[in-house]
């Protein structure tokens, strides 16, 4: 008996679903308009990808779902949970309160339960203060029913995460064991105000994952399948639903990076530079060994800065429906605005009244689409000169993801990559896999499940080879109780950085190991 | 005098980041934490030089250790107060004011935060004109002035008093008790009296990196590039313009030193510019000639939006414009080449001025 798996992924033009077969072979693929929702856009992808692949539904094992549900919803500040905000730190760190720089919107919906705790720990270890534990009684009293979740940020906890786990204890045992927890040190790295601002995210759309995880299971079984379901996160790796609803913040921008690890599979590449060109935006990624690269930058997120990981993409303003104006004196604009998944009512070549950049490829005869007479009036050498300007747009973003000067290879996905010609500057070859148009898809469908660990060591306790060695194998740990197969792990990732101005060789390593699902 | 509210606050974080010349810390912290202050505490008072008595009692504030300790273990705002406490009681006599000892970095901004919660002004001036690494790369040093008496502060209650022969012993002593109290502490250094502070500190350094940001943000604003206003704001030149190639970093000694290459744009194509920095940005030269070094200020902006590049933000594939600045002349005097010049930092060259640079080139 063949078993069957669902891929999907939501981007911001379309939401795509794939039904692979066990060895990952496409049986059907289906593109459907992201709703304003984002669950109906999901549910009708999936249900439209069941018909199309007319599989048996009792041989769909798993779905896997990479959504946008937790983005938007601290984008917009809707659906938010009532957060109590716990730093322990003081007396250290009362000189920035937590939230301040955060925008006031969001600081008056989640502001309003915030505490100062007695605790946290040094550089290496050593306490600033012992933990005030009488103080995290009082609060848990207090935020009885007032709060339904809790984000908890200690003072170095990537180095020492002790008073984060007491302080844990005390709220379930306070509160009871389902009152939701976010830990700073399994969310983002050092640097305080930016990992405690990831925690209260991470606390405040807990509800919102646990919504989306729970219409999409129901969804599934009014088809009559009961597969296990699975969230892709943001490092191209899986998620168990219980995960998910815990850190409901990995999921945030894992669509470029379901394109990134779909476009690696369909070619085998291990190491390029991949270009998905969607309705609105292209975005460009990494691979480095099958992953993508990691961004080392504070991102921001909804006006809020943060420090979890994040795949390292560069967005341009370029998509199949950007929209092209050209002035009477032959200047011209691209974008940045867009028609969207209303390409084919508004674009030229559709019979719309809208010059956009699939238009401007079709009538240099670059792409055969739609209706060429539609767009054989207007001007070569302009359109030849926005071309010009579109595919420049691309090289430009192409070479400063590189990090040498070396040509690499170029993956082109997404709906809108027929657009790109096939040799592009800076790069050794062009590829454009089959199924390139639901790279995204495939590539959440296809995610292996990883581990990963991010710590600051004292490198001259061990020594540098056993410190390394140590950290990989937290890292292959937390992989396997993540789900993954022990027997096919590999470390995918791994960086040591020296900090300055610290003694003891202190350096912070940053090790993942990935594998596929274990069999039970 | 006048006040300084929130407003001139995200300015001076903007100029002191331009000032820190690639190195000095993120300001970011130290924003936040005058923000803060000005939120509880109200507006801070701003004084020029010459309304400092001769007589008045000024101590300078800043934190010293590893800035990637203070972005984590944030201060709790009470280390600098103790710190003033403890130096006041020593030398029994009240502080009239505060000020930066570096117009750089989260230096500049620090004292600003002390200031507003305990009520004393600030002085419009600096030690550095820049961000440097080391506690005796001041003008102050330059004039003889002590570094002690000094204290260092942490969160925890912790108060050390020191008493040293000169300033490069207060630098070793400092750094390694720095690191037993957490790694991150504050400083009261260099306390003067009035008549000092007019001798030998950098003037109007607030003033002048309220006016950098201002312009930088209000070019952004209006969609123009901030480049040009801020080579006319800081009698700056531009050096190079180009994309970066190649990045070789090592950290030797607790500082991450490193060549950037950059290859020419625009004007500047079919050359390439070697960037050598340790913290900070300090030697700029191409093949056959020197651009600008050390003690002048060399600030690498994104050529996009003309925010500045720290060293550690420099990667391959960036457009940026690299800026020379003249360093304040009490730097170029043999004394401040000495602390603070090529040779310092390893470099085997001479100082030359910026201007006389790029004159030999007939610019």
């Amino acid at each position: 008996m063949t078993n069957y798996r669902i891929g999907i992924d939501v981007g911001g033009t379309h939401t795509d679903a794939v039904m692979l077969d066990e060895s990952y072979n496409v049986i059907a693929e289906v593109k459907s308009p992201t709703s304003e929702d984002v669950s109906t856009g999901i549910y009708e992808a999936m249900r439209k990808v069941v018909a199309a692949s007319s599989v048996p539904v009792e041989n769909i094992r798993y779905a896997m779902l990479g959504t946008t549900h937790c983005t938007n919803a601290i984008v917009e500040r809707k659906r938010l949970n009532k957060v109590a905000v716990i730093r322990i730190g003081a007396p250290a760190t009362l000189a920035i309160k937590p939230l301040i720089g955060v925008p006031d919107d969001l600081r008056s919906i989640l502001g309003n339960h915030v505490y100062l705790v007695r605790g946290g720990h040094e550089f290496d270890g050593r306490l600033i203060a012992e933990l005030d534990e009488q103080y995290l009684y009082q609060i848990a009293e207090e935020i009885k029913g007032y709060v339904d979740s809790i984000a908890i940020t200690s003072v170095f906890s990537p180095v020492s995460s002790d008073h984060e786990m007491r302080a844990a204890d005390i709220f379930r045992e306070v509160l009871g064991e389902e009152i939701p927890l976010s830990l700073s040190h399994e969310i983002g790295s050092v640097g305080l105000l930016e990992r405690e601002n990831a925690t209260i995210l991470n606390a405040a759309i807990v509800n919102v994952a646990r919504t989306t995880a729970d219409g999409f299971i129901q969804a599934l079984k009014k088809e009559g399948i009961h597969a296990k379901v699975f969230f892709g996160q943001n490092d191209g790796t899986l998620m168990s639903v219980e995960y998910t609803v815990r850190y409901p913040i990995l999921t945030i921008a894992c669509g470029p990076t379901n394109s990134l690890r779909g476009a690696s599979y369909l070619t085998e590449h291990a190491n390029a530079i991949v270009v998905d060109v969607g309705g609105t935006t292209t975005d460009v990624g990494v691979l480095v060994d099958s992953f993508p690269r990691q961004s080392s930058l504070a991102v921001e997120l909804g006006g809020v800065r943060t420090n979890f990981r994040m795949p390292d993409i560069v967005s341009v303003g370029l998509g199949g429906g950007t929209v092209i104006r050209i002035q009477e004196d032959g200047s011209f604009q691209i974008g940045p605005d867009s028609v969207g998944h209303r390409l084919p009512e508004k674009s030229l070549i559709f019979g719309g009244d809208t010059l956009t950049a699939t238009d401007v490829a079709v009538a240099l005869g670059k792409v055969q689409l739609g209706d060429a007479g539609r767009v054989a009036h207007l001007d070569k050498e302009v359109l030849e000169k926005v071309y010009e300007r579109m595919v420049g747009m691309v090289e430009d973003t192409i070479d400063k993801m590189k990090t040498s000067a070396d040509s690499v290879p170029v993956i082109l996905v997404g709906g809108g990559s027929i657009l790109l010609p096939g040799e592009l500057k800076g790069a050794s070859e062009v590829i454009q896999p089959k199924n390139s148009g639901v790279a995204n898809a495939i590539g959440s469908a296809i995610s292996q499940v990883s581990g990963q660990i991010e710590k600051i060591f004292a490198m001259d306790e061990l020594g540098r080879e056993k410190t390394m060695e140590a950290a990989k194998e937290m890292a292959r740990q937390e992989a396997i109780i993540a789900g993954a197969d022990p027997d096919k792990l590999f470390i995918v990732d791994f960086e040591d950085v020296p900090l300055a101005y610290l003694p003891g060789d202190a350096t912070k390593i940053r090790a993942k190991a990935a594998g596929p699902l274990a069999r039970n | 005098m006048r006040y300084i509210g929130k407003e001139e606050i995200e300015n001076i974080a903007i100029g002191a980041a331009l000032l820190g010349t690639g190195g000095g810390g993120d300001p970011y912290v130290g924003k936040l934490m005058a923000l803060q202050a000005i939120e509880e505490f109200g507006p801070i008072r701003l004084l020029s030089v010459d309304e400092v008595p001769d007589d008045a009692l000024v101590v300078p504030s800043a934190m010293m250790g590893a800035p990637t300790v203070m972005v984590e273990k944030v201060p709790s705002g009470e280390e600098a107060i103790e710190s003033f406490r403890t130096i006041r009681e020593y030398l029994g006599k009240d502080i009239f004011a505060t000020m930066p000892i570096e117009a750089g970095g989260v230096n500049s901004l620090l004292p600003l935060a002390l200031a507003a919660r305990i009520g004393l002004p600030v002085v419009d001036a600096d030690g550095m004109g820049r961000a440097f690494p080391e506690l005796q790369m001041v003008t102050f040093y330059l004039d003889g002035v002590s570094a002690t008496p000094m204290v260092l502060s942490d969160e925890k209650g912790n108060n050390l008093l020191m008493n040293t022969i000169d300033s490069v012993w207060a630098e070793r002593i400092a750094r390694t008790a720095t690191i037993e109290m957490g790694g991150s502490v504050m400083l009261s250094i260099y306390p003067m009296d009035g008549k000092t502070i007019k001798k030998s500190s950098i003037h109007h350094s607030l003033t002048f990196e309220e006016q950098i940001g201002r312009k930088i943000r209000e070019a952004k604003q209006n969609n123009e590039s901030p480049i040009d206003e801020v080579l006319k704001i800081t009698n700056g030149y531009k050096l190079f313009k180009g994309k970066v190639t190649d990045i070789n970093r090592k950290t030797q000694e607790g500082f991450a030193k490193g060549k950037a290459t950059i290859e020419g744009l625009d004007d500047f194509k079919s050359e390439e510019c070697y960037l050598h920095f340790q913290n900070e940005h300090l030697l700029a030269e191409t093949k056959d000639r020197v651009l600008c070094v050390t003690p002048d200020l060399i600030a690498v902006l994104d050529s996009e939006t003309g925010m500045p590049i720290t060293t550690e933000g420099l990667k391959y594939g960036a457009r940026c414009v690299v800026i020379g600045m003249p360093s304040d002349a009490k730097w170029r005097t043999p004394k401040g080449i000495e602390v603070a010049g090529p040779r310092y930092f390893g470099y085997d060259l001479d100082f030359t001025p910026i201007e006389k640079l790029l004159c030999k080139e007939g610019q």
